[in-house]
């Protein structure tokens, strides 16, 4: 907290150039994306409610949660990432991965079940660290690298089980993370999705580190001039995002009890869809948690209310293809436009006196 | 910032440290004492064969994926049977064939409340906790063409034993060389558990008396690769010159492999047979190069298929082995070991038929 006064500088100046008012932050939601973005959560909701059958319903609410968890915890690290202007391409393989080395662990370590979780989430972050050295330390384009390492981890982690499952996890563990909270129908993995969404809500936003991840999103070298470490944080990154991963790996594999090399093939997609719904800017330097944990559900709910309307599977790949574009388009046009009406206000200022 | 980033990683550090020592100092959850529980939920209440099939049963197809000819032709033939019994039919899938969409799907089935779910499992224990959830909602599981643990679902409608697959292949390939001569086997990857098991049931099968003439001379692998296949195709006949026939239990297999032949010098004089699909293989038979191949019929299957899960809503059988329904105009079947109930011998395609499919 002490570094509070030395470090919002350049990000403040950053972000001016880019977004008038935006500053303000929280005091201005009205018109910003993620407040459209929650406003269309409530709105879908309240449609599918209304219009489809079976979908307002508690039984409803805990398969939808449930199919979100992993997305969910995938969009956090993605998150930070994107703001930095990075991206992390490699997420679904490396759940895919942590979870064939949880089965083979399991399989043939001995080691107990609490021990193989800790040490699937290290070697996640492992993986990520990997992803963070070639990126920070050989300073090449996280999108080259980690779709270099999309197919590595997907190819290692058929290496490491075949194509062979792992399946006879305890039925206790199994059970347990697709409980329900007593009384509830909210599953209880919501509890830790939502805390780990509150530790990194509260660094983006509200530590230097979350404001110098926004400086060196707008500007890299401004940002190394005022002094933000962007290669050391940029690593730290990765690191967290494969120790997520690692997380999401245990989740999946418990959930449906199956530890196997393709698990969560193609989620790095639905992610990056989720984060830049959730109005995150895919050149850096914009966006906010709440948001996309707002495009998370809203992904969420407009999926389970096209399934449940028996909208058929093309369908829906139409549709979350359609969100991206519109989530990528949107915001650059409104931004395109504020800033056009900005400028012509200015020269109305200058012309009027 | 450095001091502070360094405190914070030795304080992780060493958080994990103390996590990893006391977790591995206290025990836990291994392997060995985890223990396995199969609760076996099979066959509950008890069958009134005389029951009719009820009208107005809501009957859900879910294949692998969607988009599939195989699934699609599976599923059209579950249409034809469900229409026979007055029944709601509905397929729905993924685009890809995993097993967690799979799980989404079963929900959604479930939530709509249906009588019963016709699946194909794209992991035979990632979809067992849904579809539990939905038996548990009411409705009736059954598998077909990819089964489940079966504690999972009622019925398995399994396309053929691989006895059945045997006999098939080294009958057809023995009819088509006069029943003697050297034969090789072009099969998918060396690991593939059913091409192997199938293989070995040939052997066997080949040491019958009427196949004493026929040689087995070697087993290639093409990794259900069309490439690969195709180059080993050609590698088999330099290789072996007296070589007579080839079976290739896959359906890529066979394709290159009847594409080589249908190239070559070797066309009609070397035969071929295997587990193909029509589509693939309909130039191939019409311009000779193949005889005869064979393939379970997918439509039987899911005609089959939506049957069993009739008779089921209905109470007529419940899994049990030896329970007995009609299948339309497939006839009668009766449940086995483990609540499988086998479609037969796979059908035969050659010039007069293939023409009648399409998948």
């Amino acid at each position: 907290m002490a570094h509070d006064s030395l470090t919002p500088a350049p990000p403040a100046g950053g972000g001016a150039v880019r977004e008038p008012g935006r500053r303000v932050g929280l005091g201005a939601p009205l018109g910003s994306w993620d407040a459209a973005i929650v406003a269309g959560l409530v709105v879908a909701v309240l449609v599918a409610g209304a219009a489809v059958p079976n979908f307002a319903t508690g039984r409803n609410a805990q398969f939808l949660l449930l199919d979100l968890v992993p997305l969910a915890l995938l969009a956090l690290p993605m998150t930070l990432i994107v703001v930095t202007g990075e991206i992390d391409l490699s997420v679904a393989s490396m759940v895919g991965l942590c979870s064939t080395l949880m089965g083979q662990l399991w399989l043939s370590s001995g080691l107990s079940l609490e021990l193989i979780c800790v040490l699937v989430v290290l070697l996640g972050a492992l993986l990520g660290a990997v992803n963070g050295v070639f990126v920070t330390g050989f300073g090449l384009p996280s999108l080259a690298v980690t779709i270099g390492t999309l197919a590595l981890y997907r190819g290692l982690s058929f290496v490491v089980l075949g194509d062979q499952a792992v399946a006879d996890f305890p039925a206790g563990w199994t059970a347990a993370v697709v409980r329900p909270m007593p009384g509830t129908s909210i599953p209880v993995m919501v509890v830790p999705v939502l805390l780990l969404a509150l530790v990194f809500g509260v660094v983006l936003h509200a530590t230097p580190v979350g404001r110098a991840l926004y400086a060196m999103g707008n500007n890299a070298e401004a940002a190394t001039f005022a002094g933000v470490s962007v290669a050391r944080t940029k690593f730290w990154l990765f690191v967290a995002s494969g120790a997520v991963c690692g997380l999401a790996g245990l989740f999946w594999t418990l959930r449906y009890a199956s530890a196997r090399g393709d698990n969560a093939t193609g989620l790095e997609l639905t992610v990056v869809t989720a984060v830049l719904l959730g109005g995150v800017s895919i050149f850096g330097g914009r966006g906010r948690l709440l948001g996309v944990v707002a495009g998370v559900l809203l992904l969420g709910v407009v999926r389970n209310a096209l399934q449940l309307a028996d909208v058929d599977a093309n369908a829906l790949t139409i549709v979350t293809g359609t969100l991206l574009i519109a989530s990528v388009v949107l915001p650059n046009a409104v931004g395109d436009a504020r800033a056009r009406l900005h400028r012509r206000r200015q020269r109305a200022q200058v012309a009027a006196p | 910032m450095v001091t502070l980033s360094r405190l914070r990683l030795g304080a992780t550090a060493l958080t994990l440290t103390a996590l990893v020592l006391g977790t591995a100092a206290c025990g836990g959850t291994t392997r060995d004492n985890a223990g396995s529980d199969s609760g076996g939920n099979q066959a509950g209440g008890t069958a009134n064969p005389q029951a009719p099939i009820k009208e107005g049963l809501k009957i859900a197809f879910l294949p692998k994926q969607v988009n599939n000819p195989y699934f699609t032709t599976a599923d059209n033939g579950g249409k034809e049977a469900v229409t026979e019994v007055k029944g709601e039919f509905k397929e729905v899938g993924p685009s890809e064939a995993s097993a967690s969409s799979q799980v989404s799907y079963i929900n959604t089935l479930s939530q709509q409340g249906m009588d019963v779910i016709v699946t194909s499992a794209n992991d035979p224990n990632a979809i067992c906790g849904a579809l539990n959830q939905a038996k548990a909602a009411g409705a009736k599981i059954v598998t077909f063409d990819s089964d489940t643990k079966p504690e999972c679902r009622q019925i398995f409608v399994n396309q053929v034993t691989a006895q059945g697959i045997a006999e098939n292949q080294v009958k057809l390939i023995s009819e088509q060389i006069g029943g003697e001569g050297e034969i090789a086997i072009l099969s998918a990857t060396a690991n593939a558990t059913n091409q192997n098991a199938w293989i070995e049931l040939m052997k066997e099968e080949l040491k019958k008396p009427e196949y004493s003439k026929i040689k087995l001379v070697t087993v290639a692998y093409g990794n259900d690769d069309d490439q690969k296949s195709f180059q080993e195709m050609q590698g088999l006949l330099q290789a072996y010159p007296n070589l007579k026939g080839v079976i290739s239990p896959t359906t890529v297999g066979v394709a290159a492999a009847a594409r080589y032949l249908s190239g070559s010098q070797y066309k009609g004089k070397v035969k071929l047979t295997g587990l193909g699909t029509p589509n693939q293989m309909r130039e191939y038979v019409k311009d000779g190069t193949v005889d005869a191949f064979a393939l379970w019929n997918p439509a039987d299957l899911g005609y089959l298929a939506a049957y069993a899960g009739a008779a089921l809503a209905s109470g007529q059988i419940t899994g049990a082995e030896g329970d007995k329904f009609t299948a339309g105009k497939l006839g009668e079947f009766t449940v086995g070991k483990d609540g499988v109930v086998v479609l037969g011998p796979p059908t035969v395609f050659d010039k007069s038929n293939i023409d009648k499919f399409n998948f």
